[in-house]
Order: C-alpha cells, then structure tokens, then sequence
C-alpha cells in the first residue's frame, strides 16, 4: 500500500472513532441530563467490559462456538482475584501476561 | 499576576493525572508493544503504524484493522467494522459528559480524541469517587495517548526479532479488561449486570455474525439492570 492509501484508510477509521467519542460529549454537557439515563449509563461501563471480555473467555474465536476450560478463562479467574485484591492495572497486566504465559508452556 | 497561582494549581495536576495514568501506560505498552508486532508481520511500515495510532487511537480497532489488512479486506470494510466496534464510544462519552457539564466546547473536542476503554474506565472512576477534575482526566487521557504511539512504533521496530505468543503477550488486553471490569465492580446490581451482560455477549456472539455483541450485549444488559435496580428499590 501507498502512502496516500494508508492515510485515506487511517483518516476513515479516525472520523468514524472520534464522531461517536465527541458529539455525545458536546451534546450533553450543554444540557441536563434526566436522571434515569445517569442511572442507566452508570451500569453501561461494567456491562460493555464484560460483554468483550465473555466471548474471549467462552468461545472459541475460529469456529464461533462455545469453548469451555480455555486456558484463557482459566487464567481469567486468578487474574481476576488479583486485579479484585489490589486494584493495579499495571500489575493485573503482568500478571496476566505471566500465568498465561506459564500456562501455555503447561499445556 | 496569575502566572504562580496557575503553576502552582497546574502541578499537582499534572502529577496526580500521571499518578492515575501510569498504570494504563504500563498496560498500553505491552499491547502497544503486541500490536506493532502483529503489524510488522502483516508488513505495515512504521510509518504508517505512527499514523494509524495518531489517527485512530482505538487499541481493538487497530488490532482488528491489522488482521483485516492481512486478510485482504478493502478500506471500505475495514472503516465500517472500526465504527461498529467503536460505537460504544458514545456510550462512555454520554458518561463522562455528567461530569463535564458546561465545560468550553474546545476542551470538549480535544478531551474527546482521548476517550479509550482503559481511560474512561480509570476517569470515570475517579469522577464518581469525587476529588477529580477534567485537567487531570486529560492528562490521563494524554499520556495513555503518547505511550500508546510511541509503543505501537516500538513494536514494529522490534517485530522481527519477537517470537511469535512470546511472554504472554497476547494476553495483555484480556488482563487489561479483567482489571477493569474489577474495578467497576461496586455493587450488587454491578456483578449481575455484569452476569447478564457476560451471558447476552455470548449468546450473540455464537448466533451472529460481526461484531454487533458489544454494543447489543452492553446495552441490553444495562437496561435489564436498570429495570431490575428500580423495581428492587420499588419493592424494599
């Protein structure tokens, strides 16, 4: 690809990321918002986090069907109980990267 | 006249935005890491990686681009499928916008450009725990930003001298949202909303094809556990 390709391609990706992160953000700061959608978008963060979390954990991503006991989802859960314990994304990373890393070899 | 108070306000800022972001920059770099050398093997110059992080800046997004340009997909699709999984965006803006009410519209558009999973998550956070500002949510937002380039382009350098799955490294952004996802954990309603979010995600996955889940999961989940929260305040 040339450079002029990249950047058409880069520059189609960036307007359709940066749209939906500015105009809710100017929408609503000029006005206020009703209470139940405070309360609502309070539940949205931990809901898309699991929602993107899930399908990695619980499936297999080539055939697109239920995979239990990946080592992924096996890793998942003393990750978890660290990240739980110490509240450190620095660390939950490494760790993360760590045993997954380990239970790799073991498989 | 107001040059020492505003240095003197500007400090701490500058400092506890850092103290709050260092842990992402400590989690973006590994992945940053991963994803230059993903790229490098799908032949992307460093060039273009430093443009698409600048442009773009959406970690899954870039990730799923590189996958899509080893695959052959034309710009077209590749454009469409950033804005399905970028969508969600709007949400986490809607959210932070109850925060940032009345700010000037020009700190509005550059704080937007910076509005990733990992920053609002940590942003978010520390505005509903009070004793948060939007100059220190910006410099988290910032500094993530400058890591983030400055690792993907690393990652493309040192590419060809990494093997391929070596040190874990393709779980650094399961780690990441693992980590997240703990800390929006406050509450009852929290952890099943999370359940249900978590079941939906994958129901929708297996049944569809695309990537439609995140947004169509996340939402619908949020709105049974809305109903399901008011009508238990109903009842108690």
């Amino acid at each position: 690809m040339t450079f002029n390709d990249y950047l058409l391609l880069f520059a189609g990706m960036g307007m359709v990321t940066y749209l939906p992160r500015a105009l809710p953000l100017l929408y609503f700061a000029q006005r206020r918002m009703p209470r139940w959608l405070i309360d609502w978008l309070s539940l949205i963060p931990v809901a898309i986090l699991s929602a993107l979390l899930a399908p990695i954990l619980f499936t297999d991503h080539v055939s697109r069907e239920i995979s239990l006991g990946k080592l992924e989802f096996l890793v998942a859960i003393p990750t978890l109980l660290f990240a739980l314990k110490t509240r450190s994304l620095g660390a939950t990373v490494l760790v993360g990267m760590l045993l997954y890393w380990l239970g790799g070899m073991l498989v | 006249m107001t040059a020492p108070t505003s240095h003197e306000k500007n400090r701490p800022h500058l400092q506890q935005g850092a103290v709050a972001g260092w842990p992402i920059c400590l989690g973006y770099f590994p992945i940053g890491l991963a994803l230059g050398v993903l790229a490098q093997q799908a032949g992307i110059p460093w060039w273009a990686m430093a443009m698409m992080s600048i442009l773009v800046f959406a970690g899954s997004a870039q990730f799923i681009c590189v996958a899509m340009l080893t695959a052959g997909a034309s710009a077209p699709a590749i454009i469409l499928t950033t804005f399905v999984i970028n969508l969600r965006h709007v949400l986490m803006s809607s959210a932070l916008a109850v925060y940032l009410r009345g700010v000037a519209r020009g700190f509005l558009a550059l704080f937007a450009y910076g509005i990733t999973d990992e920053s609002f998550a940590v942003n978010h956070t520390r505005f509903r725990d009070g004793a948060w500002d939007r100059w220190k949510a910006l410099i988290v937002n910032q500094l993530a930003n400058t890591v983030w380039i400055f690792a993907t382009v690393c990652g493309v350098l040192v590419g060809q001298f990494v093997p391929p799955g070596a040190l874990g490294i393709d779980y650094a952004l399961t780690a990441m949202f693992i980590c997240l996802l703990a800390m929006q954990l406050q509450g009852g309603i929290y952890l099943l909303t999370a359940l249900i979010a978590g079941a939906l995600a994958v129901a929708w996955y297996i049944l569809l094809p695309g990537d439609t889940y995140i947004v169509g999961a996340s939402v619908s989940a949020a709105t049974i556990g809305f109903f399901l929260k008011r009508s238990l305040r109903r009842g108690a």
